[in-house]
This record gives structure tokens, sequence and C-alpha cells, in this order.
């Protein structure tokens, strides 16, 4: 198997981007991508793009009409769609084509466009009424936190971490200079217990990384980030029995990633995570449900700082998706921030010394999940 | 770059595919199902024995953002699986497996495409693929870019509409083996060339039929294809090649990214007992023969190919199954499949393959 490595990283401003085309959105961000690698589109030998259902933008199977802007007209293109989930499997999908030794250099973009279209409505199966992706998950946070015994400010303090984290990352799409966790009690109630501020904002942006093998590793100016694990797990949506709060399928996905990493304590050997967490309650949701910390103790790491920038398992340092949320990006964002950090390049929010650090996420009726591992080391040993 | 897209150690170990239907009234899931079960029995093996699944299908043939998701009831997900989906036709969830394959680590994959067309108004839904800025708002949608291809290779000289009526002809009478096919019809040229056109110069049957379907194959590496079978279908090779979405910037009388992708794989036309080719439109069967340099000793369609049936988001996969089944029955050695997405064949697929000699 040949190893593979992100070389190159672009990113967007994610925002409502009502000047720029979808053609101009992935363009902007391939094209910071290959300038990082200090490459030219003809030494792309493939191109992975991904973005949530076409009905956000009413545009069907883009691939086709974005093949122009992505420079891959006479290349292999091909798109990848797993829910909220597919920023990241694009990144993992992309990977293989590096890892399975048919391509040398491979162009991977996640973007979404959202103010083309109404995410909730389309979000929702496409009809009127919708309850929105928050609507979906409420009930199984209420879940949680009955089962947990979590404060109810658990939610709130993430909200706000986030935020403040956001600050730092001028790609964030939510830059709010005077978020407290005052303003986020007080915001409206959209679905119990989720407030407004704890919810993410609709954003368009798009997100691409260069992949390359280790003879394109030599060749690159920059420090790379080796792709040391991967993993993706489905399950049913709905089924008697499923366990909603920690779904089976993001455990196995998160013990199928440690296992290839070599990873025995994910707490302690892991530096730092970029987690796709849209709704507030989902960072100690997912620190449970994938083994980061045993049941019960997630809110307990969210309380105590240790997911703060400057605690011992920091979490979304870029902002997260509760800052910037361009859907089919998302996933993307978390892997690319994830080499961001080990590649030593995540600007005002570098984690000092990052040597390992986690991208993941999650779609559907959390039935999707796909994470990643990074590190500066190609062989990291723990 | 060097090809890389051969492989000998990945095989085709078992193939299913529903009829065309014009109207399916189940679900999807449900068609699905049928051939998750069938080919589970076919092998002997159980749903958890499977490493890797990986579909295609698109939302917007039913209307349903995520439609995708339910799909994965037909396929079975408990517990859980190891599963990946592109919106594409199955045929590019096809690449990606024998991808993943490569990698060595893992030795089955299960590769679907499935589609249902009679929901809505594909002419209409289609024109959603072209630029959302410059053509899609005029509605170019597929058949009239068929159209406007075929005009393209009269006025070249390159065709004649007598030609694309042969290719219908033959392709709708090999229709009345293929227990699949949805539209088959024993009819001479000259009574074809006698209708009106529908979308001129094309007549209505130059154009597909609107179809429901889908089809699955299961992949095996090294030993375990023998293991599974005694039939084993060899991947020789996978390749596939975009073109612009500007059909000004196209030269619409070539196919140059089939081209491409059969340069890659060194592809010899003269070395294929059968060749499967995505001909959603009769014209498109010239430009496929003309740029794989397919001899004239090479079988196009014997199942009568999509003129048959086209069951959207399955069709180019059901082109490899089809391949693969003439292989497993021993009726050919040899084959190369094709599968086609976006207008006026704006980007093309190639698999070849072969039997135990």
């Amino acid at each position: 198997m040949e190893r593979c490595a992100v070389i190159g990283i672009g990113q967007t401003k994610y925002a409502k981007r009502h000047e720029i085309t979808m053609d101009g959105l992935v363009r902007w961000a391939a094209k910071n991508a290959l300038e990082d690698a200090q490459l030219d589109w003809k030494d792309i030998d493939a191109v992975v793009i991904g973005k949530a259902p076409d009905a956000l933008e009413g545009v069907m199977m883009p691939e086709l009409s974005l093949a122009d802007a992505l420079g891959a007209i006479g290349k292999p293109i091909h798109r990848v769609h797993t829910a909220g989930s597919v920023g990241a499997s694009t990144a993992i999908s992309a990977a293989t084509l590096i890892e399975s030794g048919m391509y040398d250099t491979v162009l991977t973009v996640g973007y979404e466009k959202q103010s083309d279209g109404n995410a909730t409505w389309a979000l929702g199966g496409g009809r009127s009424g919708s309850q929105g992706a928050g609507g979906s998950f409420a009930p199984w946070i209420r879940k949680y936190i009955m089962g947990s015994g979590a404060p109810p400010e658990v939610g709130i303090k993430v909200a706000v971490k986030d935020r403040l984290n956001a600050l730092r990352n001028p790609n964030a799409h939510l830059h709010l200079y005077d978020i407290t966790e005052e303003k986020v009690r007080e915001s409206p109630m959209l679905w119990d217990p989720l407030h407004f501020l704890e919810s993410c904002p609709s954003s368009d942006g798009a997100a691409a990384m260069v992949l390359s093998n280790k003879a394109g590793v030599e060749k690159s100016p920059n420090k790379p980030a080796w792709v040391i694990a991967h993993a993706k797990r489905t399950e049913f949506t709905q089924f008697p029995g499923r366990d909603t709060v920690k779904p089976q399928a993001g455990v196995d996905c998160a013990e199928a990633l440690y296992k290839k990493a070599g990873i025995t304590n994910p707490r302690k050997q892991i530096d730092c995570a970029e987690i796709y967490v849209p709704f507030s309650w989902y960072e100690p949701m997912w620190l449970e449900g994938h083994l980061i910390t045993p049941e019960k103790e997630g809110w307990k790491m969210t309380l105590e700082g240790a997911t703060e920038i400057t605690g011992d398992f920091p979490v979304n340092m870029s902002g997260g998706v509760l800052s910037s949320n361009p859907i089919g990006a998302s996933g993307m964002i978390r892997c690319l921030e994830a080499a961001n950090q080990v590649r030593g390049t995540a600007g005002e929010y570098q984690i000092d010394g990052a040597r390992v650090a986690l991208g993941h996420a999650y779609g559907g009726a959390a039935n999707y999940f796909a994470m990643w591992i990074v590190s500066s080391d190609p062989d990291p040993t723990f | 770059m060097a090809n890389r897209q051969g492989t000998e150690d990945i095989a085709i170990v078992a193939v299913a595919q529903t009829p065309s239907y014009r109207a399916y009234q189940e679900t999807e899931p449900l068609l699905l199902m049928s051939l998750t079960n069938e080919i589970l029995t076919e092998t002997g093996l159980e749903r958890n024995d499977i490493d890797f699944t990986i579909a295609g299908s698109c939302d917007y043939l039913s209307g349903l953002p995520f439609a995708f998701v339910s799909n994965v009831d037909g396929f079975g997900a408990w517990p859980p699986v190891y599963e990946s989906h592109l919106e594409m036709d199955g045929a590019w969830a096809l690449f990606e497996a024998i991808v993943r394959l490569q990698m060595g680590d893992i030795d089955t994959a299960l590769v679907a495409g499935s589609g249902k067309s009679s929901p809505g108004r594909p002419r209409e839904i289609f024109a959603l693929q072209t630029n959302p800025y410059y053509h899609a708002p005029i509605g170019l949608d597929p058949i009239s870019m068929a159209g406007l291809q075929a005009n393209a290779m009269l006025d070249a000289g390159k065709a004649t509409e007598a030609d694309f009526a042969e290719v219908v002809s033959r392709s709708r009478r090999d229709g009345l083996k293929n227990p699949f096919a949805q539209v088959a019809k024993d009819v001479s040229v000259d009574d074809l060339l006698a209708e009106p056109y529908h979308t001129q110069p094309l007549r209505k049957h130059d154009l597909p039929p609107i179809s429901d379907g889908a089809s699955m194959l299961l992949l095996a590496r090294g030993d375990r294809a023998r293991e599974l079978t005694d039939k084993p279908v060899w991947i020789t090779g996978i390749d596939h090649r975009m073109e612009s979405s500007h059909p000004g910037l196209r030269d619409l009388t070539v196919s140059a990214s089939t081209k491409i992708a059969a340069d890659n794989l060194g592809i010899d036309g003269g070395a294929f007992d059968v060749a499967e080719l995505c001909v959603r439109y009769s014209p498109e069967e010239l430009l496929l023969k003309e740029a794989l340099a397919l001899t004239d000793s090479v079988r196009i369609n014997p199942s009568g190919g999509p003129l048959c049936g086209h069951p959207v988001m399955a069709t180019g996969l059901t082109r490899v199954c089809e391949a693969a089944r003439l292989i497993r029955k021993g009726e050919a050695g040899t084959a190369l499949a094709h599968a086609a997405s976006g207008a006026a064949l704006q980007q093309n697929l190639i698999c070849t393959m072969k039997g135990d000699a």
C-alpha cells in the first residue's frame, strides 16, 4: 500500500457568498491548495469532489458542470455523497486513490452554496414544514442529557468556546465578538434544549486538499500531514433498540480507526481534534460516542475546559461547524484543519507541537461516520 | 502518468440485475434488496462477510434529498457496515470499489447502482445537470444535446440517419433475447426511417426508454475470488475521463474522453469478443466504436443495450454485469464495458475484463 499525505490546503472565506458562482468557489479553494503545494493543474492526476444533496442548490450531479473550473477536463473526476459526513468521506475516497497506487497526486474538494437555496427545506426531505436537522437531533440530545446527568450549561459552554475559537480563524463564517453564555441562553429556543446560538449557521464555501504519495511529499516544499488511518461506518437509520445517543456505527468506526493508527488511549495519544459538532451538545456526545472518554464523562471534559484551545484535548480549534457550515465542505474542513494542526499551519489557532490530530464527520440520522487521523510523523509511535 | 489502472487480481464473482421496468411500483430499496439476496444466495455469503459496500444513485430522480440513505435498507447495515455512496452511475462505484480493493487489506466489495426515473419527468430534471448560470435556465436537456450531437455528425458526413436506424434495428432485435429488456422488437431500418422525427434528426426509437431498475455485482480479490466462484471474471483495467460542460468547447463528432481512457488503458479495439456500450442515443454507438477503435469482429451490445432499457444510475453498471454474464456463460472470453454520464457523452468510463483462459 502506498502512503498518502496532505501536501496542499485551500479554503475560501465562509459566509453568504452572493458575489461568486459555485464554479468560482470550488476553483478558489482548489487554486489555494495548489499554490500551497506549489503545483499546477497539470500535476493533478484525478479529482474527487463531495457535497451534500443536489437539492440544496438545484444543480444535479455537479461534477459535470464544475469539471471545467476544477481543471478536470480529460481527467478522472468522481463525486461522493454520504450526507453530512460527505466531506470526510470525500477526503477518504481521495486518499484511497493514492493508497491504492493508482494515482500520484489527487485534488479533492468539498463545497456547498447554501445561499442558492433553502437548506432547511432541502434537508427536510424537500417537503414543507421541515423540522430541520436540529429537530431530528434534539430528542437524542435530550436523551443524552437525561442519561448522563449533564447540567444544562454544557451546550452553552460549547457554543461560546467554538465561537471564541472562530475569532482566531479569518475563514470562519461567524465572528461573534460579543458572544457570552448569557447571550446564548437568551437567544431563541429552536429545538429544546438547542438555542439559536447553539446551532450551526448556513454557509457558502469550499475546502480543498492536494494529496500525494511518498514521492510527491519528497518534492513538496511544505510540511506534509501524513494520513495514518481512516475509517467509515454506516448503520440503518432506525430499528428497534437502536442506540441513537451512542450509535454502534460510531463506536465501530472509532475502534477501526484507532486500531489502524495504533492508538490505544485516544485522549492521551491524540493531540487535538476537529469533530463535527453542528449542534453544541454533540461535542460531549461524540467524545463519548467515539471512545475518547468513558460514558457520562464527555460533558465533564467540556465543563472542565479540557476541550478549550488551552485544554489537554482541544476540540474545534478553528471554530468548528458551529462557526462555519458549508455542509458538503464541513467534513472536509474537519479533516483539513486536523492536517493544518500537524503541519503547523493553523495560524492563530495552532496547538503548539501538535503531532497527531483527528478529523471527523457524521451524517444522516447520525448513522454515517467518517474519520481520519493525520500526523506530522509518517509512522508515529505511541 | 503511467498506466496503473490495470489489475488482474480483482474479479467479478457474481452479478445480478432487475428487469428494466417502465414504472416499478415498489421502492428503490426493494429493488436493491432482491439483488443483495440473490448475490448472497449465489455465493453462500452472509451480509457480514462482505468487507466494503458502495452504491451509486441519484437523489434528484425521486425528488427526495438523501434518498440514498433509505437504499442502505436494501443492502443491509446491521451490524454496521463499511460503506460509501457516489451520486453517480454505479459504474463509478465499481471504480472506487476496485481502487479500494487495490489497497490489498480487504477482499470483497459489493457494488450497486439503482434508479427510478418513473416518478419524475427526466427530460426536465436532467436539464439541471447543465451549467446552472448559462444552460439550465434555457432548459438544455440531454435529448436536445443528443440531437445537436447527431446533427454535428450528419453535418460532418460521419453518419447518416440510416446508420442511426441500423443501430436501433440491431439493438431492439437483440433485446428480444434479453429477459431484462423493457423495449424490444424485430423492426427493419426502412420501417424505422419511416417514423416521424422526435427531436430532429432523432426519432423516438433513437432515444432510450424511461426505466426503473438496479444492478449489482460482487468483487473479490485473488484467492478469495476463486473460493467464491469457479467462473471469476477478472478486471483487466478501468479508467474514466471527463469533458467540458460547455458544448461549444467540445468537438461533438468524436468522443475525446473515451479515447483518452482507451489510450491510457492501452486498449486494442480488436481484442474483445464483446463490447457492452452505454448507447443511450443511437448515434453514440458510432462515436464510441470509433473512439475505442472497435473492429467489426467485436459484438456490440448483445443485450440490446440502453436502447432496450435505461435504468438511470444503473445503466452503466448494467453494461458491466451484461458483459461479465457472457463471460461466465462461456459466450465470450474477453469483454469491454462502457458507462457514460452527462449529456452527449460528457463523461465516459471503460472497464475491461476476461475469463479464465
